[in-house]
């Protein structure tokens, strides 16, 4: 009875001053929304990662010089893995399908007077099928032409328009760092992967890129397709076996290279985008704080306001506890609308975000939810408490005498 | 005897110095009197009054009220011994604005958690003569109306005293007479009567007198 009787007290002190109260609600309005579309938009994320991450196939080994456990930062500079380390899995290494050696760099192109800095790959023509890509027009470099240093590129989509514009590319003359290239191909659009876009690349055959536009004797990866209903982890193992008894180790030295599988890049990129929606999540928290701190301050304007009412209540026998449960009551109406109303928001703001920015994908989960409204609920409880209490502690000849 | 006080002391520092509030004051009031406290300001009888309604503890002495000890209670003792014992009626009034008549009379039945509030909320404001006005807030009612919201208020938990403090002081004399007139039906039925008042208009109305002075009590003077 008290309880109801409280409650319909508090809502109708809180609509007396409708204007007051909304603005304390709005910090955790705000709050709530924050939290809530910061972490669809990690979640989001995540899943397109992941999304693009398995259409790539689950049977792609990625060997690479440099030891392994400095999860998955490479340092460019370790020069262990030799093109003879790539012929040799291609030839000796059990249940593999194709190779494909890569180098990798940064180059200047320029055709005509456009200039455009991006990255090359200097690779084999089996890259294209273990790393999906397409060629949308012309065609990609055949064996003959790696075998024979050719001067011939495929353009990502991003780097043709870079350079072209409205042009056909195909079949033009091209300078990379100075040296002429043909044209032959262009890829397929894959869609920007948010750590480097795979569009804005150009690939030319190995050999012309070590010797000619790199001046590299070393690879930096390569790719092994694993054959289809292989153990890829036991192709793996003899990968590392034939790669260390290639290259001299003794047991207990630590492997020179590394080989990373699709689940491994899973767990990694899944980890990235975790801490990416942890720390979204915790600046919007902060927000929430703010909020948070909105609402003691309204509540201690509130109970120095009603100083009296509170020497009314005491006299007529009001308990400390029953005059804290009220004033706790009022700041935990403020939260808890604001939070439902923050919801709405976030979750609006959430699904509204793709329409506006192709930048986003976002998603928005029954966790998310939860969590922003237990913690809007916990802001107003921890927030509401400081002001119930001094109403509570109130010495009731003071209250009754204030003006 | 319903209220035995003995010895009471009550000390405020002000400024520095000391101020003795209450100087050692005796009091017996029996049941079914009709009392004035009176004095003027400093004399001590608003201090007086909040240790007789439990709204604050003397500093030394003893005040036992219906027969139970209530000097050295908790503030949440004391805060059931008013919602119980004693009913309040104020100078202004002090009704909550936000609650209807038969809201705020029914406030008191709701903290000391008993059922069927509003009925006898109801009942309450019946025997004030306000049952036409139940559902209007504090500023739809005049002062006298409001002051009989106070004492339907006052009445509702059954107290063993009334205590008024300047009951009449914001009404007119006409309502002011009312209000008396209200007092002295209630106090006909047995109800125990304390007024805290300085104006010895109203103070004639009751049969005992009590003047304070700097804290102590001069005399007592029996009317008829």
């Amino acid at each position: 009875m008290l309880f109801w009787t409280t409650v319909k007290a508090s809502l109708k002190s809180l609509l007396a001053s409708a204007m007051r109260s909304f603005l304390a609600m709005l910090g955790i309005i705000i709050g709530v929304a924050a939290v809530i579309s910061m972490l669809a938009i990690g979640t989001g994320a995540k899943k397109s990662i992941m999304d693009r991450v398995t259409a790539m196939g689950t049977n792609l080994l990625v060997v690479r010089p440099g030891q392994s456990g400095s999860h998955g930062v490479m340092s460019g500079t370790m020069q262990t893995l030799s093109l003879a380390d790539a012929l040799a899995i291609a030839r000796e290494a059990p249940g593999v399908r194709r190779i494909a050696p890569c180098v990798g760099g940064s180059v200047q192109l320029k055709y005509m007077s456009q200039n455009s800095r991006c990255r090359v790959t200097g690779t084999t023509s089996t890259y294209l099928p273990i790393r999906d890509f397409k060629v949308a027009r012309g065609r990609a470099f055949t064996e003959p032409e790696t075998d024979a240093y050719a001067r011939v590129a495929l353009l990502g989509p991003v780097t043709v328009d870079n350079l072209f514009g409205v042009n056909d590319p195909i079949g033009q003359d091209i300078k990379m760092n100075g040296i002429n290239f043909t044209v032959v191909g262009v890829l397929k659009a894959k869609g920007d992967q948010g750590w480097f876009n795979p569009d804005d690349q150009v690939l030319i055959p190995y050999t012309t890129a070590m010797k000619q536009v790199l001046g590299l004797d070393y690879l930096g990866e390569v790719d092994v397709h694993v054959r289809e209903g292989e153990d890829v982890n036991k192709v793996l193992d003899g990968i590392t076996a034939l790669l260390r008894k290639r290259h001299r180790l003794q047991p207990g030295t630590p492997d020179d290279f590394n080989i990373r599988n699709q689940a491994d890049m899973i767990e990694t990129f899944n980890q990235m985008a975790q801490t990416f929606s942890i720390l979204l999540g915790s600046i919007a928290s902060i927000s929430l704080l703010v909020g948070g701190i909105g609402i003691m301050n309204i509540m201690l304007v509130t109970v120095t306001e009603r100083t009296r009412e509170i020497g009314i209540r005491k006299a007529i026998g009001a308990k400390e506890r029953s005059i804290l449960l009220q004033f706790l009551i009022e700041s935990m109406i403020i939260s808890g609308v604001g939070g439902l109303i923050g919801v709405g928001l976030g979750v609006g703001a959430a699904v509204a975000i793709p329409y506006f920015t192709t930048q986003f994908v976002t998603l928005v989960e029954v966790q998310g939810i939860l969590l922003a409204l237990s913690f809007s609920a916990v802001v107003g409880i921890f927030f509401g408490f400081y002001p119930a209490l001094r109403a509570a502690r109130l010495d009731p000849v003071e209250a009754l005498r204030y003006e | 005897m319903i209220i035995h006080a003995e010895n009471l002391v009550k000390t405020y520092v002000l400024g520095g110095s000391t101020v003795r509030a209450l100087d050692g004051i005796n009091l017996d009031v029996q049941e079914g009197e009709m009392l004035a406290i009176m004095g003027p300001s400093g004399s001590g009888k608003s201090t007086l009054m909040q240790i007789i309604g439990c709204l604050d503890r003397p500093d030394s002495g003893q005040y036992v009220l219906a027969g139970e000890d209530v000097s050295r209670l908790s503030k949440d003792q004391l805060a059931e011994i008013r919602n119980r014992r004693i009913g309040f009626v104020f100078q202004t009034f002090n009704l909550l604005p936000r609650m209807n008549a038969l809201e705020n009379v029914e406030l008191p039945l709701l903290y000391a958690g008993m059922s069927h509030a509003k009925d006898r909320a109801a009942e309450a404001l019946r025997t004030v003569g306000l049952d036409d006005r139940m559902h209007h807030t504090p500023n739809q009612l005049s002062g006298g109306q409001r002051q009989r919201v106070a004492v339907a208020r006052a009445l509702i938990t059954n107290p063993a005293i009334l205590l008024g403090d300047e009951p009449t002081g914001n009404l007119d004399s006409k309502t002011g007479d009312e209000i008396m007139a209200l007092f002295h039906t209630l106090n006909e039925k047995g109800r125990t009567i304390i007024l805290v008042t300085h104006e010895a208009d109203i103070a004639r109305h009751c049969r005992r007198q009590v003047h304070l002075r700097d804290g102590r009590v001069v005399d007592g003077i029996k009317v008829g």
